[in-house]
């Protein structure tokens, strides 16, 4: 075998290795950046990528802070507050991105998500919610965010 | 230490504001002159740690706005306790920042 077709196999192997780890543990895979959610171009994929499933429940429970209008699509501050005990996992996208996951936050110590940070929106869109406590996913739709100019380059 | 960072006790749990410098390239501009598209450039992790646990981490991708702001609560830290902020970009640059529990 010489270097090129070894090089092949290992990434063969470490590919058929990531696969079978993911499909063994779908809910702890952690610590590395999820790429795949990143690239992901619907919120549905998204959900599957992080998740391993787009079957969320809706909640009442969780609550945006975002502006009905942002003048600057590149600087939009959000924030999320959820009252849903033990949640370990958070995630927030936004419908009409051309990737719409911004961000996911997660907890070592579960408890009750409060997170906040800014974003950018490339155009009119609302935002959705993922929370994941026990297990248990749950989703929330906020109301639309009116963006007059945006900041996802161009 | 290039993040700014305040931590302050909210009932039993840490609020934690932390505040970075990064331009959050999206990979998705072009260079107004040569018409090149600008590589992604942009954090994605922040980790925040006490007594060098882990205790929060936040993914970012190219759609946090540029200067990274992240606020959260967390429960462990007490008043008094130093936690630990680190962040990582996509080009293996990192930077950090620590707070005192006020």
């Amino acid at each position: 075998m010489n270097r090129r077709e070894f090089n092949k196999s290992l990434v063969t192997l470490s590919g058929l290795g990531a696969g079978v780890s993911l499909g063994a543990l779908p809910l702890s895979v952690f610590a590395a950046w999820p790429k795949n959610a990143f690239d992901a171009e619907t919120t549905d994929a998204v959900a599957e990528a992080l998740y391993g499933t787009n079957g969320a429940e809706a909640s009442d429970a969780i609550t945006f802070k975002a502006p009905d209008i942002a003048e600057n699509g590149a600087v939009v501050p959000i924030s999320l507050e959820a009252d849903i005990a033990n949640a370990d996992s958070v995630a927030i996208m936004v419908a009409n991105n051309p990737s719409p996951l911004t961000a996911t936050f997660e907890m070592m110590n579960p408890g009750k998500p409060n997170v906040g940070t800014r974003i950018k929106m490339g155009k009119t869109s609302q935002l959705i919610a993922l929370v994941r406590a026990e297990g248990k996913l749950y989703t929330a739709t906020s109301s639309e965010v009116k963006v007059t100019i945006g900041g996802c380059g161009g | 230490m290039a993040i700014k960072c305040k931590a302050k006790m909210q009932g039993d749990a840490v609020e934690v504001k932390a505040l970075m410098k990064h331009n959050m390239e999206t990979g998705l501009r072009k260079d107004s002159k040569t018409g090149e598209v600008i590589p992604a450039h942009h954090i994605t992790e922040v980790v925040c740690s006490h007594n060098g646990n882990p205790i929060f981490q936040c993914n970012m991708g190219p759609a946090i706005s540029k200067n990274p702001y992240l606020a959260f609560t967390v429960s462990g830290p007490k008043a008094g306790d130093t936690i630990q902020i680190s962040s990582v970009d996509n080009k293996g640059e990192t930077d950090s920042g620590e707070a005192v529990v006020k």
